[in-house]
C-alpha cells in the first residue's frame, strides 16, 4: 500500500510540475497577473480528486471493483456520475457558446441531449443492469457466440471511445491554451496523466467519484452564474425582453443576416435572436443529429457501463431519473448563461477570442464578477476554467475505462484466454489496458493538433447509434436475433456511419475554404479602399482622434486579410479533402438518418440468414431475466 | 452464469409473466413512440413551420421558446410517468422472483 501511495504522490507532482514551470505560457483569456488564481483552483480540484482516488484505490481489489465499483453505487450517486460522465466540455462551454452567438438555434440544439435519456430510461438501463456485467459485449454475448460478438463488440466500443476521446483530448488542449495559454502538448499530457491516475489506481470507484465531484462543481458554477445573471437582467419574461432590446444582440443579428437586415428595426432584429434559423440551416441534418443523439446515447459504451455499477434495476431507473433532472436542469440554465453572456459580454467579443463561442461562459463569469481587472471577476473566471478542466478529465476517465474494459475483459479475458483467468490476472490485464488506452489517447491527442475534430463527436454518436444501439436493442427484445445479426449489424452500422462522415461536409475541403477566404480578402480590400478614402477626406484629416481610429481599423483589416491569405497558403496546391474529394459527396453532417435504419436492417438480415440454436434456446432465460432481475444480484456477487 | 435450478421456459410460460410482458411492452412502445414524436416535432417544426414559432404569446416570448422549454417539461413528465407505472411492473416481477425456484420445479 505504501508503494501505491508513493506512486500517487509522484504522479501528482509529475502532473503539477508542468503547470508550475512558467516558461510554457503564452497569451490566454486569463490575464498573466491572475493565472496563479486559476492554478490555485486547478490545484485544489486535482488535490481533492487525487485524495478521493487514494481512498478508492484501497477499495479496488477485484475485477468487479475495478470495472463496476463492486455494484455498490447508489441510484442518486450514479445519477450524478452519469451527468458527470455525459456533460462534456462541449456541453458546458460549447452549447452556451452557440446560444450566445446564435440564440434560439443553440438552445434547440441542447434539447436532444436530454431527450436521449428517455431511450436510455425506457429500454436500455434496466435490462442492461439485469443481464449485464462489465461491458456492452457482456450483454451481446449472453445468448450469442461469445467469441464472435465480443470481438465485434469490443472493436466498436474501442472505435466509439477513441473517436470521442480524441475529440475530448484535442478540445482539452485547445481549451486550456485559449484559457490560460499553456502549450497544447503540455495540456494534453497533463489531462492524460491526471485521468490515468484516477482510472489506473481507483478504477470505477475513483472514476465515479471524480464524475460526481465534477458534476456538482459544474452545476454549482452554473447556478451561481445564472442567479447573478437573473439579478441583473430579470427572470424569464423580463430577461428575454432585455435580450431583444440589447444593442449588442441586435448588432449580432444584423451581422448574421447581412443584406436582409436593412429594413428591420432594432427590436425586430433582437426578436430574430429568439427565433429559429440563424444557425441550423439544413433541416434534414437537424433531424439526423436528433436521431444520432436519441439513439446514440443509449449505445455509448461509457454510459452503458455506468448501469453496471448499481445493485438493482430499480437503482438503475432511479439513477437515470436523477441524471435527467441534473442534465435537463443544466441545459435550461445554459439558455440564461448563453443569452446572459450575449448581453453582458457581447457576441462580437466572444467570437473574437474563439469563433465557436467556447469562451462565452468563462468571459461571462469574469464580467459578472466585476470585469478583467477585479479580483472577484478573475476568481470566477479561474473557477469556471478549472471546472471546464475537471469536466474534460472526468469524461475522458469514463471513456478510457470503457475502452480498457473492452480490451482487457472482452478481447484478452473473453476471446484470447476464453475466460480461464485468475482474479489477479484480470485486474492486471485491466490496468495494462488502461495504461495502453491512456497512452494512446495522449499520442493521438498530440498528433491531432490543429486538426478539425468536430466530426469526431458526430462520428462517435453515429457509430454508437448505428451499430451498438441496434445490436443491444435487438438482442434484448427480438427472439430471432442471433450471432449473425450482431456481427453483420456491428460491421454494417460502423462502416456506413464512418464512411458517410468521411465524405460529408465535416471534413475540410480546401477549395471551399479557399473560396471563403478569398471572399474575406475581397471584402477587406473593399473596406480598405473606403477607409483610405476616408482618411484623406477633408473633415477627418483635421481631426487626429478620428484619424487614429481609422488607422486602427485599417490595421485590423490588413490583419484579417493576411490571416485569410495565410489560410489559403496553408493548403498549398491541395484541392481535395483527405478522402480525395473536391466537395462533399454526402450532404449531411450527421449520417444517422441513413446509417441507423441500415444498422437495424443489417441486424435483421444477418439474423435471418444465420441459424443459431443457442440464441433461441437462451431467449427465455434472457427475456425473463431482463424483465424480472432474477439472479441479477448474483451476477454482481461473482 | 447459467448454472441454476431455475426453469426459464416455465417462467416465460407462466401467465403472470405473460401478463407482465404484454403490459410492459404495450406501455413502453406507446411511451417511446410518443416521446420520439414530440421531440422530432421540434426540429421539423423549426424547419418547416418557422412562422408559427415566431408568433408572440406574451411580450417577446414566442411559441418557439415555449415549445423548446416544453420539451424539458415533457421529458421529465415521461420519466415521472414511467417511474410511477414501473412500480406496478416491479410488484409483478417481485412475485415472479419470489416464486422463481418453484415455478416449473417437479
Amino acid at each position: 500500500m505504501m508503494t501505491l501511495k508513493n506512486k500517487i504522490w509522484l504522479a501528482i507532482i509529475a502532473c503539477v510540475m508542468p503547470l508550475v514551470s512558467l516558461p510554457a505560457f503564452a497569451q490566454g483569456a486569463v490575464a498573466d497577473k491572475w493565472k496563479w488564481l486559476t492554478f490555485l483552483v486547478f490545484g485544489a480540484i486535482i488535490c481533492v480528486t487525487m485524495y478521493v482516488t487514494y481512498l478508492a484505490a484501497k477499495r479496488v481489489k477485484t475485477t468487479a471493483d475495478f470495472y463496476a465499483a463492486g455494484g455498490g453505487v447508489s441510484g442518486l450517486q450514479n445519477g450524478w456520475a452519469i451527468a458527470g460522465d455525459y456533460l462534456s466540455a462541449a456541453s458546458f462551454l460549447g452549447i452556451a457558446g452557440l446560444i450566445s452567438l446564435y440564440g434560439y438555434d443553440g438552445f434547440m440544439y441542447s434539447v436532444g441531449w436530454l431527450v436521449a435519456y428517455i431511450t436510455v430510461l425506457l429500454v436500455i438501463a434496466e435490462p442492461c443492469r439485469n443481464i449485464g456485467k462489465y461491458t456492452l459485449s457482456d450483454i451481446l454475448a449472453y445468448r450469442n457466440d461469445p467469441k464472435k460478438v465480443r470481438i465485434v463488440g469490443a472493436l466498436s466500443t474501442i472505435t466509439v471511445s477513441t473517436f470521442y476521446l480524441t475529440a475530448q483530448m484535442v478540445g482539452a488542449g485547445v481549451l486550456i491554451k485559449t484559457l490560460i495559454g499553456i502549450d497544447y502538448e503540455i495540456s494534453v499530457v497533463c489531462v492524460g496523466i491526471v485521468m490515468l491516475m484516477y482510472v489506473l489506481f481507483g478504477g470505477m470507484v475513483a472514476t465515479t467519484w471524480v464524475q460526481i465531484i465534477k458534476a456538482v462543481l459544474l452545476v454549482c458554477a452554473s447556478i451561481v452564474m445564472v442567479v447573478m445573471v437573473w439579478s441583473q437582467y430579470g427572470f424569464l419574461g423580463d430577461f428575454l425582453n432585455n435580450v431583444v432590446n440589447d444593442p449588442k444582440v441586435q448588432q449580432r443579428v444584423a451581422t448574421l443576416l447581412g443584406d436582409k437586415a436593412k429594413n428591420l428595426s432594432p427590436t425586430e432584429l433582437g426578436q430574430i435572436f429568439l427565433e429559429p434559423g440563424l444557425f441550423l440551416k439544413v433541416p434534414l441534418d437537424q433531424i439526423s443529429l436528433g436521431m444520432a443523439l436519441v439513439f446514440g446515447t443509449a449505445g455509448m459504451p461509457h454510459i452503458l457501463m455506468r448501469f453496471f455499477t448499481v445493485p438493482t434495476a430499480q437503482a438503475a431507473r432511479k439513477s437515470v431519473n436523477w441524471a435527467m433532472a441534473i442534465i435537463g436542469g443544466f441545459y435550461v440554465l445554459t439558455l440564461f448563461l448563453g443569452m446572459g453572456s450575449a448581453m453582458k459580454v457581447g457576441p462580437a467579443s466572444i467570437a473574437a477570442i474563439d469563433a465557436g463561442g467556447n469562451m462565452a461562459n468563462p468571459l461571462l463569469a469574469q464580467a459578472l464578477g466585476g470585469g478583467p481587472d477585479s479580483l472577484m471577476g478573475n476568481f470566477m473566471m479561474a473557477f469556471v476554467a478549472a471546472v471546464a478542466f475537471a469536466t474534460i478529465v472526468a469524461v475522458v476517465a469514463g471513456l478510457v475505462l470503457a475502452a480498457a474494459s473492452a480490451m482487457a475483459h472482452d478481447l484478452y479475458v473473453g476471446v484470447i484466454r476464453e475466460g480461464h483467468v485468475t482474479q489477479e490476472e484480470q485486474i492486471k490485464a485491466a490496468r495494462i489496458a488502461t495504461v495502453l488506452v491512456g497512452a494512446m489517447a495522449i499520442v493521438i491527442g498530440i498528433s491531432a493538433k490543429g486538426q478539425n475534430v468536430a466530426h469526431l463527436v458526430a462520428l462517435a454518436f453515429a457509430v454508437a447509434s448505428s451499430a451498438n444501439f441496434p445490436c443491444v436493442l435487438m438482442t434484448l427484445f427480438w427472439k430471432r436475433c442471433n450471432t449473425g445479426g450482431i456481427v453483420l449489424g456491428m460491421i454494417v452500422g460502423t462502416f456506413t456511419a464512418i464512411g458517410l462522415v468521411m465524405v460529408s461536409p465535416n471534413l475540410t475541403y480546401p477549395l471551399a475554404v479557399k473560396a471563403a477566404n478569398e471572399k474575406i480578402i475581397k471584402a477587406q480590400d473593399e473596406k480598405l479602399v473606403k477607409l483610405n478614402a476616408d482618411l484623406v477626406a477633408a473633415p477627418v484629416a483635421a481631426d487626429p482622434l478620428i484619424q487614429e481610429k481609422i488607422k486602427t481599423e485599417i490595421a485590423k483589416a490588413e490583419k484579417a486579410k493576411k490571416g485569410a491569405a495565410d489560410k489559403i497558403a496553408s493548403f498549398g496546391s491541395d484541392t481535395t479533402s483527405i478522402m480525395g474529394l473536391e466537395k462533399p459527396w454526402f450532404e449531411l453532417k450527421n449520417p444517422g438518418l441513413y446509417s441507423i435504419p441500415l444498422g437495424f436492417l443489417a441486424v435483421i438480415i444477418g439474423s435471418l440468414l444465420y441459424r443459431d440454436k443457442r440464441a433461441e434456446e437462451m431467449w427465455d432465460e434472457l427475456y425473463v431475466r431482463q424483465n424480472t432481475g432474477i439472479l441479477a444480484a448474483k451476477a454482481v456477487a461473482h | 452464469m447459467t448454472q441454476s435450478s431455475i426453469n426459464w421456459v416455465a417462467i416465460d410460460n407462466d401467465p403472470r409473466f405473460q401478463r407482465l410482458h404484454a403490459q410492459k411492452m404495450a406501455f413502453l412502445t406507446g411511451l417511446m413512440i410518443f416521446s420520439l414524436f414530440y421531440y422530432f416535432l421540434l426540429p421539423i417544426g423549426a424547419a418547416y413551420f418557422t412562422d408559427i414559432y415566431k408568433v408572440k404569446v406574451y411580450g417577446v416570448v414566442n411559441v418557439g421558446i415555449l415549445f423548446a422549454l416544453s420539451q424539458f417539461i415533457v421529458a421529465w413528465g415521461i420519466a415521472f410517468y414511467y417511474t410511477a407505472k414501473a412500480k406496478d411492473f416491479d410488484a409483478m416481477a417481485a412475485e415472479l422472483v419470489r416464486d422463481a425456484e418453484k415455478i416449473g420445479a417437479k
